[in-house]
Protein backbone atom coordinates (compact mmCIF):
# COMPACT_ATOMS: atom_id res chain seq x y z
CA UNK A 1 0.00 0.00 0.00
CA UNK A 2 3.24 1.93 0.80
CA UNK A 3 3.70 1.61 -3.31
CA UNK A 4 1.16 4.12 -4.28
CA UNK A 5 3.09 6.70 -1.83
CA UNK A 6 6.61 5.89 -3.53
CA UNK A 7 5.30 5.99 -7.38
CA UNK A 8 3.97 9.38 -6.01
CA UNK A 9 6.44 11.16 -4.58
CA UNK A 10 8.80 9.33 -7.57
CA UNK A 11 6.63 11.37 -9.97
CA UNK A 12 7.46 14.34 -8.65
CA UNK A 13 10.81 13.62 -7.28
CA UNK A 14 12.05 12.05 -10.81
CA UNK A 15 10.56 15.58 -12.80
CA UNK A 16 12.30 17.79 -10.55
CA UNK A 17 15.81 16.07 -10.20
CA UNK A 18 15.90 15.98 -13.59
CA UNK A 19 14.42 19.67 -14.08
CA UNK A 20 17.37 20.69 -11.57
CA UNK A 21 20.09 19.70 -13.46
CA UNK A 22 18.93 21.20 -16.52
CA UNK A 23 21.88 23.12 -18.25
CA UNK A 24 19.84 26.01 -19.10
CA UNK A 25 19.39 26.81 -14.96
CA UNK A 26 22.65 28.13 -15.24
CA UNK A 27 21.31 30.78 -17.01
CA UNK A 28 18.76 31.74 -15.65
CA UNK A 29 17.48 34.14 -13.05
CA UNK A 30 16.15 32.09 -9.21
CA UNK A 31 13.20 33.62 -9.75
CA UNK A 32 13.00 32.31 -12.86
CA UNK A 33 13.78 28.89 -11.71
CA UNK A 34 11.18 29.20 -8.98
CA UNK A 35 8.50 29.78 -11.90
CA UNK A 36 9.60 26.81 -13.85
CA UNK A 37 9.43 24.33 -10.85
CA UNK A 38 6.20 26.03 -9.06
CA UNK A 39 4.97 24.86 -13.08
CA UNK A 40 6.20 21.27 -12.30
CA UNK A 41 4.91 20.75 -8.65
CA UNK A 42 1.27 22.42 -10.23
CA UNK A 43 1.38 19.57 -12.93
CA UNK A 44 2.08 16.99 -10.54
CA UNK A 45 -0.63 18.57 -8.02
CA UNK A 46 -3.10 17.76 -10.93
CA UNK A 47 -2.16 13.93 -10.31
CA UNK A 48 -2.80 13.89 -7.01
CA UNK A 49 -6.06 15.43 -7.16
CA UNK A 50 -8.10 13.01 -9.05
CA UNK A 51 -6.14 9.95 -6.41
CA UNK A 52 -7.53 11.60 -3.72
CA UNK A 53 -11.12 11.84 -5.19
CA UNK A 54 -11.08 8.65 -5.96
CA UNK A 55 -10.13 7.53 -2.90
CA UNK A 56 -6.86 6.08 -4.17
CA UNK A 57 -4.31 7.01 -1.42
CA UNK A 58 -4.33 4.87 1.35
CA UNK A 59 -5.51 6.62 4.65
CA UNK A 60 -7.12 9.68 2.56
CA UNK A 61 -10.28 7.78 1.41
CA UNK A 62 -13.51 10.06 2.05
CA UNK A 63 -13.86 12.83 3.87
CA UNK A 64 -10.00 13.39 5.13
CA UNK A 65 -9.35 12.97 1.00
CA UNK A 66 -11.80 15.55 0.27
CA UNK A 67 -10.31 17.88 2.74
CA UNK A 68 -6.81 17.49 1.40
CA UNK A 69 -8.42 17.99 -2.07
CA UNK A 70 -9.49 21.41 -1.13
CA UNK A 71 -5.98 22.49 0.32
CA UNK A 72 -4.31 20.86 -2.99
CA UNK A 73 -6.66 22.58 -5.05
CA UNK A 74 -5.85 25.89 -3.41
CA UNK A 75 -1.64 24.87 -3.42
CA UNK A 76 -2.17 24.98 -7.30
CA UNK A 77 -3.53 28.34 -7.06
CA UNK A 78 -0.49 29.47 -5.17
CA UNK A 79 1.45 27.54 -7.41
CA UNK A 80 0.15 29.08 -10.88
CA UNK A 81 0.17 32.57 -9.55
CA UNK A 82 4.06 31.61 -8.40
CA UNK A 83 4.50 30.56 -11.94
CA UNK A 84 3.23 33.30 -13.98
CA UNK A 85 4.57 35.91 -11.43
CA UNK A 86 7.75 34.73 -11.64
CA UNK A 87 7.80 34.18 -15.53
CA UNK A 88 6.21 38.40 -15.68
CA UNK A 89 9.35 39.27 -13.36
CA UNK A 90 11.92 37.84 -15.76
CA UNK A 91 10.18 38.96 -18.81
CA UNK A 92 7.05 41.09 -18.39
CA UNK A 93 6.54 42.07 -21.67
CA UNK A 94 6.27 38.17 -23.01
CA UNK A 95 4.34 37.23 -19.74
CA UNK A 96 1.82 40.07 -21.08
CA UNK A 97 1.48 38.62 -24.38
CA UNK A 98 0.80 35.54 -23.02
CA UNK A 99 -2.21 36.55 -20.92
CA UNK A 100 -3.27 38.59 -24.30
CA UNK A 101 -3.38 35.47 -26.26
CA UNK A 102 -1.06 37.07 -28.64
CA UNK A 103 2.26 35.68 -27.89
CA UNK A 104 3.88 34.15 -30.84
CA UNK A 105 4.97 30.47 -28.50
CA UNK A 106 1.67 27.70 -29.58
CA UNK A 107 2.16 26.34 -25.97
CA UNK A 108 1.26 30.01 -24.19
CA UNK A 109 -2.24 30.35 -25.06
CA UNK A 110 -2.80 26.69 -23.49
CA UNK A 111 -1.32 27.79 -20.45
CA UNK A 112 -3.02 30.89 -19.85
CA UNK A 113 -6.52 28.86 -20.79
CA UNK A 114 -4.97 26.05 -17.86
CA UNK A 115 -4.58 29.33 -15.20
CA UNK A 116 -8.33 30.74 -16.08
CA UNK A 117 -9.96 27.45 -15.34
CA UNK A 118 -7.86 26.88 -12.29
CA UNK A 119 -9.19 29.87 -10.89
CA UNK A 120 -12.42 29.29 -11.88
CA UNK A 121 -12.61 26.03 -10.47
CA UNK A 122 -10.82 27.76 -7.20
CA UNK A 123 -13.74 30.27 -7.21
CA UNK A 124 -16.64 27.76 -7.36
CA UNK A 125 -15.43 25.86 -5.08
CA UNK A 126 -14.91 29.01 -2.85
CA UNK A 127 -18.56 29.84 -3.65
CA UNK A 128 -20.82 27.53 -5.47
CA UNK A 129 -23.13 27.18 -2.49
CA UNK A 130 -23.73 31.77 -2.51
CA UNK A 131 -23.93 31.36 -6.15
CA UNK A 132 -27.06 29.31 -5.49
CA UNK A 133 -25.40 26.12 -7.56
CA UNK A 134 -26.63 23.06 -6.70
CA UNK A 135 -24.36 19.99 -5.75
CA UNK A 136 -24.82 18.38 -9.38
CA UNK A 137 -23.93 21.25 -11.55
CA UNK A 138 -20.92 22.51 -9.26
CA UNK A 139 -19.64 18.88 -10.21
CA UNK A 140 -20.27 18.65 -13.55
CA UNK A 141 -19.05 22.31 -13.49
CA UNK A 142 -16.00 20.83 -11.90
CA UNK A 143 -15.80 17.88 -13.87
CA UNK A 144 -15.44 20.44 -17.03
CA UNK A 145 -13.16 22.55 -15.84
CA UNK A 146 -10.73 19.57 -14.73
CA UNK A 147 -10.59 18.04 -17.93
CA UNK A 148 -10.10 21.86 -19.14
CA UNK A 149 -7.27 22.05 -17.17
CA UNK A 150 -5.43 18.44 -17.35
CA UNK A 151 -5.74 19.19 -21.15
CA UNK A 152 -4.46 22.07 -21.52
CA UNK A 153 -2.04 21.71 -19.04
CA UNK A 154 -0.35 18.66 -20.91
CA UNK A 155 -0.31 20.91 -24.18
CA UNK A 156 1.38 23.50 -22.25
CA UNK A 157 4.48 21.31 -21.12
CA UNK A 158 4.56 19.17 -23.72
CA UNK A 159 5.16 22.13 -26.54
CA UNK A 160 7.77 23.91 -23.97
CA UNK A 161 10.98 23.75 -24.71
CA UNK A 162 12.60 24.48 -20.91
CA UNK A 163 14.32 22.89 -17.83
CA UNK A 164 12.05 20.37 -17.76
CA UNK A 165 14.00 17.01 -19.38
CA UNK A 166 11.77 15.36 -22.27
CA UNK A 167 11.43 11.76 -20.53
CA UNK A 168 10.45 12.63 -17.21
CA UNK A 169 8.01 15.52 -18.40
CA UNK A 170 6.28 13.13 -20.63
CA UNK A 171 5.99 10.57 -18.18
CA UNK A 172 4.53 12.96 -15.57
CA UNK A 173 2.07 14.11 -18.42
CA UNK A 174 0.94 10.83 -18.77
CA UNK A 175 0.51 9.91 -15.51
CA UNK A 176 -1.72 13.06 -15.33
CA UNK A 177 -3.65 12.24 -17.94
CA UNK A 178 -4.06 8.83 -17.22
CA UNK A 179 -5.38 9.69 -13.44
CA UNK A 180 -7.57 11.99 -14.65
CA UNK A 181 -9.36 9.55 -17.60
CA UNK A 182 -9.65 6.71 -15.03
CA UNK A 183 -11.36 8.54 -12.04
CA UNK A 184 -13.27 10.94 -14.40
CA UNK A 185 -14.29 8.11 -16.66
CA UNK A 186 -14.90 5.64 -13.86
CA UNK A 187 -17.24 8.34 -11.85
CA UNK A 188 -20.02 7.10 -12.47
CA UNK A 189 -18.82 3.36 -11.34
CA UNK A 190 -17.90 4.99 -8.47
CA UNK A 191 -21.06 5.91 -8.08
CA UNK A 192 -22.82 2.32 -8.82
CA UNK A 193 -19.80 1.40 -6.06
CA UNK A 194 -21.40 3.44 -3.67
CA UNK A 195 -24.92 2.39 -4.77
CA UNK A 196 -23.90 -0.84 -4.09
CA UNK A 197 -22.36 -0.67 -0.73
CA UNK A 198 -25.29 1.05 0.38
CA UNK A 199 -27.43 -1.77 -0.88
CA UNK A 200 -25.22 -4.16 0.82
CA UNK B 1 -17.53 28.62 -93.55
CA UNK B 2 -16.50 26.92 -90.47
CA UNK B 3 -18.19 25.02 -88.20
CA UNK B 4 -17.21 25.34 -84.67
CA UNK B 5 -17.79 22.07 -83.05
CA UNK B 6 -18.97 22.63 -79.60
CA UNK B 7 -17.74 19.17 -77.90
CA UNK B 8 -16.52 18.38 -74.36
CA UNK B 9 -12.94 18.52 -75.51
CA UNK B 10 -12.98 21.18 -77.34
CA UNK B 11 -14.64 23.53 -74.33
CA UNK B 12 -12.05 22.20 -71.95
CA UNK B 13 -8.67 22.82 -74.28
CA UNK B 14 -10.38 26.35 -75.47
CA UNK B 15 -11.41 26.87 -71.69
CA UNK B 16 -7.67 26.65 -70.71
CA UNK B 17 -6.54 28.63 -72.77
CA UNK B 18 -8.78 31.66 -71.77
CA UNK B 19 -8.04 30.59 -67.95
CA UNK B 20 -4.13 30.13 -68.92
CA UNK B 21 -3.78 33.58 -70.56
CA UNK B 22 -6.20 35.33 -68.77
CA UNK B 23 -4.94 34.48 -65.13
CA UNK B 24 -1.24 34.94 -66.27
CA UNK B 25 -2.14 38.19 -67.50
CA UNK B 26 -3.88 38.96 -64.04
CA UNK B 27 -0.77 37.73 -62.22
CA UNK B 28 1.57 39.59 -64.18
CA UNK B 29 1.52 42.92 -63.55
CA UNK B 30 1.19 41.92 -59.36
CA UNK B 31 4.66 40.17 -59.66
CA UNK B 32 6.07 42.83 -61.33
CA UNK B 33 5.03 45.24 -58.46
CA UNK B 34 6.48 42.52 -56.34
CA UNK B 35 7.82 41.83 -53.06
CA UNK B 36 5.76 42.30 -50.30
CA UNK B 37 7.17 43.62 -47.11
CA UNK B 38 8.53 41.58 -44.28
CA UNK B 39 5.52 42.17 -41.42
CA UNK B 40 6.42 42.43 -37.94
CA UNK B 41 6.27 39.45 -35.72
CA UNK B 42 4.25 38.77 -32.70
CA UNK B 43 6.66 39.35 -29.60
CA UNK B 44 9.26 40.59 -31.68
CA UNK B 45 9.71 44.03 -30.46
CA UNK B 46 9.67 42.47 -26.82
CA UNK B 47 12.78 43.50 -24.05
CA UNK B 48 13.64 46.09 -27.59
CA UNK B 49 16.08 48.37 -26.23
CA UNK B 50 16.18 51.15 -28.93
CA UNK B 51 19.93 52.71 -30.50
CA UNK B 52 22.27 49.50 -29.45
CA UNK B 53 25.26 50.58 -30.67
CA UNK B 54 27.05 48.98 -33.65
CA UNK B 55 29.79 46.22 -32.57
CA UNK B 56 31.80 43.65 -34.32
CA UNK B 57 30.76 41.23 -32.27
CA UNK B 58 28.03 41.02 -28.94
CA UNK B 59 30.35 39.58 -26.34
CA UNK B 60 32.46 36.80 -26.76
CA UNK B 61 30.62 35.37 -30.30
CA UNK B 62 30.58 31.72 -31.00
CA UNK B 63 26.64 32.03 -32.83
CA UNK B 64 26.42 33.61 -35.94
CA UNK B 65 23.05 35.79 -36.50
CA UNK B 66 22.48 36.44 -40.49
CA UNK B 67 20.22 37.55 -43.33
CA UNK B 68 19.25 39.91 -45.77
CA UNK B 69 17.25 43.83 -46.16
CA UNK B 70 15.52 44.22 -49.50
CA UNK B 71 13.93 46.78 -50.39
CA UNK B 72 9.77 45.56 -51.05
CA UNK B 73 8.62 45.83 -54.53
CA UNK B 74 12.07 45.68 -57.28
CA UNK B 75 13.97 43.46 -54.03
CA UNK B 76 16.74 45.28 -54.65
CA UNK B 77 19.56 44.42 -51.68
CA UNK B 78 19.76 47.70 -49.22
CA UNK B 79 23.30 48.15 -48.45
CA UNK B 80 24.03 50.00 -44.92
CA UNK B 81 21.00 49.63 -43.48
CA UNK B 82 21.43 49.14 -39.47
CA UNK B 83 19.90 46.10 -38.24
CA UNK B 84 19.47 45.40 -33.91
CA UNK B 85 20.45 42.43 -32.88
CA UNK B 86 19.87 40.67 -28.85
CA UNK B 87 18.39 37.64 -27.26
CA UNK B 88 18.75 35.30 -24.18
CA UNK B 89 22.40 34.02 -24.83
CA UNK B 90 25.29 32.40 -22.24
CA UNK B 91 26.21 35.66 -21.62
CA UNK B 92 22.88 37.86 -20.89
CA UNK B 93 19.45 38.40 -20.59
CA UNK B 94 17.63 39.31 -23.23
CA UNK B 95 16.49 42.79 -21.72
CA UNK B 96 20.30 43.08 -20.40
CA UNK B 97 22.60 45.81 -22.21
CA UNK B 98 25.33 43.62 -23.09
CA UNK B 99 23.09 41.18 -25.28
CA UNK B 100 22.04 44.03 -27.14
CA UNK B 101 23.77 44.93 -30.43
CA UNK B 102 23.83 46.37 -33.93
CA UNK B 103 25.28 45.55 -37.02
CA UNK B 104 25.07 47.34 -40.70
CA UNK B 105 24.02 45.50 -44.35
CA UNK B 106 27.24 45.14 -46.58
CA UNK B 107 26.55 46.21 -50.56
CA UNK B 108 24.57 43.36 -51.06
CA UNK B 109 22.31 44.10 -48.42
CA UNK B 110 23.95 40.98 -46.06
CA UNK B 111 24.19 41.38 -42.49
CA UNK B 112 25.64 38.72 -40.27
CA UNK B 113 26.85 39.68 -36.77
CA UNK B 114 28.13 36.89 -33.98
CA UNK B 115 26.84 36.66 -30.80
CA UNK B 116 27.28 34.45 -27.91
CA UNK B 117 25.19 31.30 -28.09
CA UNK B 118 21.46 31.40 -27.66
CA UNK B 119 19.38 29.82 -24.91
CA UNK B 120 15.91 28.78 -24.85
CA UNK B 121 13.99 31.23 -23.13
CA UNK B 122 10.52 31.44 -22.46
CA UNK B 123 9.97 27.99 -23.96
CA UNK B 124 11.42 28.49 -27.76
CA UNK B 125 15.09 29.82 -28.35
CA UNK B 126 14.73 32.16 -30.72
CA UNK B 127 16.33 35.53 -31.36
CA UNK B 128 14.90 39.12 -31.89
CA UNK B 129 16.26 41.37 -34.56
CA UNK B 130 14.91 44.73 -35.80
CA UNK B 131 14.84 47.17 -38.54
CA UNK B 132 13.87 50.67 -36.67
CA UNK B 133 16.01 53.99 -38.56
CA UNK B 134 13.46 55.46 -39.96
CA UNK B 135 13.70 55.55 -43.43
CA UNK B 136 11.28 52.98 -43.78
CA UNK B 137 8.71 51.26 -41.96
CA UNK B 138 10.22 49.55 -38.64
CA UNK B 139 9.93 45.83 -38.35
CA UNK B 140 10.72 43.61 -35.56
CA UNK B 141 11.97 39.59 -36.19
CA UNK B 142 11.33 36.96 -33.48
CA UNK B 143 13.03 33.84 -35.31
CA UNK B 144 12.91 30.62 -33.34
CA UNK B 145 15.45 28.15 -33.54
CA UNK B 146 14.79 24.74 -35.09
CA UNK B 147 16.79 23.45 -32.38
CA UNK B 148 18.97 24.52 -29.16
CA UNK B 149 21.87 23.07 -30.76
CA UNK B 150 21.83 24.87 -33.85
CA UNK B 151 24.66 27.73 -33.71
CA UNK B 152 23.16 29.88 -36.19
CA UNK B 153 19.82 31.48 -37.14
CA UNK B 154 18.97 34.03 -40.16
CA UNK B 155 16.04 36.30 -40.82
CA UNK B 156 15.38 38.18 -43.90
CA UNK B 157 13.46 41.78 -43.90
CA UNK B 158 11.53 42.96 -47.14
CA UNK B 159 11.40 46.75 -46.02
CA UNK B 160 8.60 49.18 -47.08
CA UNK B 161 9.71 53.20 -47.36
CA UNK B 162 7.80 55.36 -45.01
Amino acid sequence: MALIWVLLAAAVGAPLAAAAMSPLLAWRDPVYILACFAGIVALWLMLVQPLLIAGYLPGLSGRPGRRVHHWIGGALVVMVVIHVGGLWITSPPDMIDALLFVSPTPFSPFGVIAMWAIFAVALLAASWRRFGLRPRTWRIAHMLLAIVIVVASVVHGILIEGTMETVSKAALCMLVLAAAIKVIGGLRLWQKRETLRRET
Amino acid sequence: MTTVVLNRRNLLVGGSAVLATGVSGLLLPARAQGLAPTDSMSGGANNYRKGAAIVDRIGKGGFWMSGTVRRAGDGAPLAGQRIQIWAHTTEGREHEPQSHGATLTDKNGAFRLEIPQIIPVFGQPHGHLAYDSGEFKTVFLRPVMRSAKETSLEAHFVLQPV
